[in-house]
């Protein structure tokens, strides 16, 4: 949790992912298409990766990835990330961290 | 060169020459060669004379030509009534053909038989289905058939300009009857995603433009934006920001996909040509298949979203010629499909 946390706070935007996990992959492309270089964390490749899954179900992202943390901020899974992009929010939120890489 | 002809031309009115029982050799193709006093002339009334040799030579090519003209004639009206023999064995084909399709399709419906209709693309579906998906194909049955019955409420709503609570009747209806489809699908992708990836349940022209498991959202926008004018410019800026979400969230979704096939590929290849045991492949790659569901229910969730996003940003009336230009689109769709099927075919 701690980590986790530590991660989300550090980074600007974060992708909690699994190398293998290709629905991952694609909120990566998503927000590449969008212009944002996202910091892509592969749990699966963390020895503490059982711990942030955990984790990450508990705050209630029910992948448990792909979990998306902006400025710190859950928003959620793959769901939450296409909602907020069809109604624009996602671009919104994007904004500060457009182009820092 | 010089043969009996026994061809009979039966014009008296021409005055052409009867071959009936004139001994010796009475050679049509002589004409032209023999000198003219060597040829007998029978005429319609029986008497014979000389006759002028210009005559002769003027009448025969004439005789030729007018027997020609009255075989075409016949050969002419015996092709046209074959002709007419074979459209009609057509016809009566082509009706046979549609009675089967719907008579197909009707047994589909009911659970009867799995798979594609009238339509030679598909043997390879191995009609072991499971309840879920015949549970599915009912339902999907039945959810066609209420679709036509709300896009002709819906048409006639529209051109009697009833009140806007009538309209809005039908929009809830219309977008609610779409979350039903949704909801159906959920289930049918947990009992086999497969079946709905390949668009099975559909005709053959929806599937030609399907997208992981449906129609593409970003193109249904394409088709209804059109129909919904005039719009104000804070509608339009929303419809073309929501398209392009659209649009980018598809495509992040293929090449997610993409990603996966790729995945999938690797591991039932894995290890081919070292005769061993191939199961433990097998075995992975049924787990590298859970996820196409979730992609499945994630295009869903694309499909169920637009919609509903759509309808937020459109106005009562918009969101109902909307709704039947939709619906109209799908049937539009299907009927292709059937027509395609029963056109003729070259035989193999």
């Amino acid at each position: 949790m701690e980590r986790v946390k530590k991660l989300a706070s550090e980074k600007g935007v974060i992708i909690f992912s699994k190398s293998t996990c290709c629905l991952c992959y694609t909120v990566h492309m998503l927000f590449r298409e969008i212009g944002i270089d996202p910091y892509v964390h592969e749990i699966d490749h963390d020895p503490e990766g059982k711990e942030i899954e955990k984790a990450l179900l508990r705050m209630g992202c029910n992948g448990p990835v792909p979990a998306v943390f902006i400025g710190g901020e859950l928003v959620g899974s793959t769901n939450e990330v296409m909602s907020l992009h069809l109604s624009g929010s996602l671009v919104q939120r994007l904004k500060p961290y457009k182009n820092l890489s | 060169m010089n043969s009996t002809s026994t061809q009979f031309v039966p014009s008296r009115r021409m005055g052409i020459y009867e071959m009936v029982g004139v001994s010796g050799n009475f050679k049509e193709n002589d004409y032209l060669d023999s000198s003219p006093s060597m040829i007998f002339e029978d005429t319609s009334d029986g008497t014979v004379g000389p006759s002028n040799k210009y005559d002769h030579v003027a009448r025969k090519p004439a005789d030729k030509v007018l027997r020609r003209l009255a075989q075409n004639r016949e050969a002419a009206r015996k092709s046209r009534l074959r002709k007419k023999a074979y459209v009609q064995k057509l016809e009566s084909s082509k009706l046979r053909l549609i009675e089967l399709t719907q008579e197909l399709q009707r047994a589909r419906r009911q659970g009867l038989y799995k798979g594609g209709e009238l339509d030679y693309g598909l043997q390879g579906y191995s009609g072991i289905t499971s309840p879920g998906i015949a549970t599915f194909e009912t339902g999907y049955g039945q959810w066609v058939e209420e679709q036509n019955r709300q896009v002709v409420e819906l048409r006639k709503a529209l051109q009697s300009s009833n009140g806007v609570t009538e309209l809005q009747f039908f929009v809830n209806s219309g977008m609610r009857h779409y979350l039903d489809l949704f909801n159906m699908k959920a289930a049918a992708a947990k009992a086999d995603v497969f079946y709905l990836m390949s668009g099975m349940w559909k005709t053959s022209a929806e599937r030609y433009f399907s997208w992981i498991g449906g129609f593409r959202p970003s193109e249904l926008l394409k088709v209804l934006i059109p129909h919904l004018e005039p719009l104000s410019d804070e509608q339009r800026w929303e419809v073309n920001n929501l398209r392009q979400s659209c649009q980018q969230a598809e495509d992040a979704l293929s090449q997610g996909m993409d990603k996966l096939h790729q995945i999938i590929a690797e591991t039932v290849c894995d290890g081919l040509l070292d005769e061993g045991n191939y199961l433990p492949q097998l075995a992975a790659a049924m787990e590298k298949l859970e996820p196409l569901v979730r992609f499945v229910n994630q295009a869903d969730h694309l499909r169920r979203e637009t919609l509903q996003l759509i309808s937020r940003i459109l106005d009562i009336h918009q969101a109902a010629r909307g709704l039947l230009a939709l619906g109209e689109y799908f049937q539009r769709l299907r009927a292709l499909s059937s027509l395609w099927a029963s056109r003729p075919r070259e035989p193999a």
